[in-house]
């Protein structure tokens, strides 16, 4: 079961906080989006290994752009 | 030796002439000084304010001489005599604005409307309390937590008050995460705080470039006397909405509101002799200004909770207190409260959609209090 982490808003990511193959659980915090200077955080909806990261810091995203994938 | 010179030289400096109400004047410019640089409170606004109380309120300094003083100069040809300022501003900060949000979900202008309930609790309340139309107007129009349209409002009908009324407009702003999340709290349940809500549709370009053509056109017919702000915004807005003048559209929004806010915040800040602020009415305008900004929140709140009761798909009634137009600011606060209780709710662009509808309901309600009070 693998669970894609969609960008909730457009914005800048800020900060990524883990690494491919890294072990999260559920509410880990995994990246800072940063948006209308805003900090915003988005954690982890499951148990599980950081499989992806598609974005790197600095990047601008859309609302529902990947990010990275949790299986 | 003759020391009468000495002291005829020592009598005609300014220390000789200091009063009680100079040194409070000067601890309230220290005040915004440090709470602008100390703690980021609109740093923007509050130290060249600050700086302005500071030296307006400098015995025999003469700053403020009428026809003379270099702040008399920049006072009365940019705001007292053509109002100049505000509407300048207006044009970055448009420059500066996505309507997306508000493209996206046309209901929250009425939430952005809604937010000015405040703007007329307060006028009516400084009417009871023995103000004037004009100074009442003035007083409530700091419910919209916008600083240029209260400077611009108050310039033209209460110029007297000018000092204490954009001063209260500005620290409400920057007070907005202290002032809104009680009110939200109160007002709501943690289950409507939960609320999630779906993605915006994506806005496209055209209607981006028509949202200011067509704004302008029906909020300037309905009120002509809020032309002056609306024009202005629109036009920053189509500077950056279009995408061929991307010069002007950075000039707006960078240069230009930046020169315009040294002397707007200098120009406000040298309304505010003692002789002119310390008085009664600067207390009362100060606590009407809280009420007018707590009942505009209360009035975003509520239409929103209104919304629900016939809505399918429900709206998180937090972004409804964003309807103050203190943009991004309210926006963000209701994004915080809502990640207070549920940790993966994101409406700060959904919030932002009242938030820029404020700023257009603020110019409007000013717009029609010139029509009716000028």
């Amino acid at each position: 079961m693998s669970e894609e982490i969609l960008a909730p808003m457009p914005g800048n990511i800020w900060q990524i906080l883990v690494k491919p193959g890294q072990e999260v659980k559920e509410d880990d915090e995994l990246l800072v989006l940063e948006a209308m200077k805003m900090e915003n955080p988005i954690f982890s909806p499951i148990d599980g290994v950081v499989k992806e990261i598609n974005v790197k810091e600095k990047d601008a995203v859309d609302v529902d752009q990947l990010l990275m994938t949790i299986e | 030796m003759d020391f009468s010179l000495f002291l005829k030289v020592f009598q005609s400096t300014g220390f000789m002439s200091i009063t009680f109400g100079n040194v409070i004047m000067w601890i309230i410019a220290f005040t915004f000084i440090y709470l602008a640089i100390t703690k980021n409170y609109e740093p923007l606004l509050l130290v060249p304010i600050g700086f302005g109380i500071f030296v307006v309120n400098l015995p025999l300094v003469n700053v403020m001489e009428e026809g003379v003083g270099l702040l008399w100069v920049f006072y009365h040809f940019t705001i007292d005599k053509w109002d100049l300022l505000p509407p300048i501003i207006f044009m970055g900060i448009g420059a500066l604005t996505d309507f997306g949000p508000v493209l996206a979900n046309p209901k929250t202008l009425l939430l952005g409307a809604a937010a000015q309930f405040g703007v007329y609790i307060a006028f009516f309340i400084a009417l009871m309390l023995g103000f004037n139309l004009q100074e009442a107007a003035s007083i409530g129009i700091i419910g919209g937590a916008d600083g240029p349209t209260t400077i611009f409002l108050t310039a033209q009908l209460a110029p007297h008050l000018l000092g204490a009324t954009a001063l209260a407009a500005y620290s409400y702003m920057a007070m907005v995460p202290i002032i809104q999340p009680p009110i939200m709290n109160l007002m709501t349940t943690q289950a409507e705080r939960k609320i999630k809500m779906k993605q915006s549709r994506p806005v496209g370009k055209l209607e981006r470039i028509c949202f200011p053509l067509v704004a302008t056109g029906v909020i300037c017919l309905l009120i002509p006397e809020s032309a002056p702000l609306m024009a202005m915004l629109m036009l920053g807005n189509l500077f950056k909405e279009c995408g061929v003048v991307e010069r002007l559209s950075k000039t707006a929004s960078n240069e230009l509101i930046n020169i315009v806010t040294i002397f707007l915040g200098l120009c406000v800040g040298a309304a505010m002799p003692a002789s002119l602020f310390l008085r009664p009415q600067s207390l009362f305008i100060f606590c009407l200004g809280l009420v007018a900004f707590a009942f505009s929140t209360v009035g975003g709140l509520a239409l929103a909770k209104i919304f629900n009761l016939f809505l399918k798909e429900k709206i998180n009634p937090l972004i409804g207190s964003a309807g103050v137009s203190a943009v991004p600011m309210a926006a963000r606060v209701s994004q915080v409260v809502a990640s207070k209780n549920d940790k993966r709710n994101f409406i700060l662009m959904h919030a932002m959609g009242p938030n820029v509808a404020g700023v257009i309901g603020t110019v409007s309600a000013a717009g029609l209090f010139l029509t009716l009070l000028k």
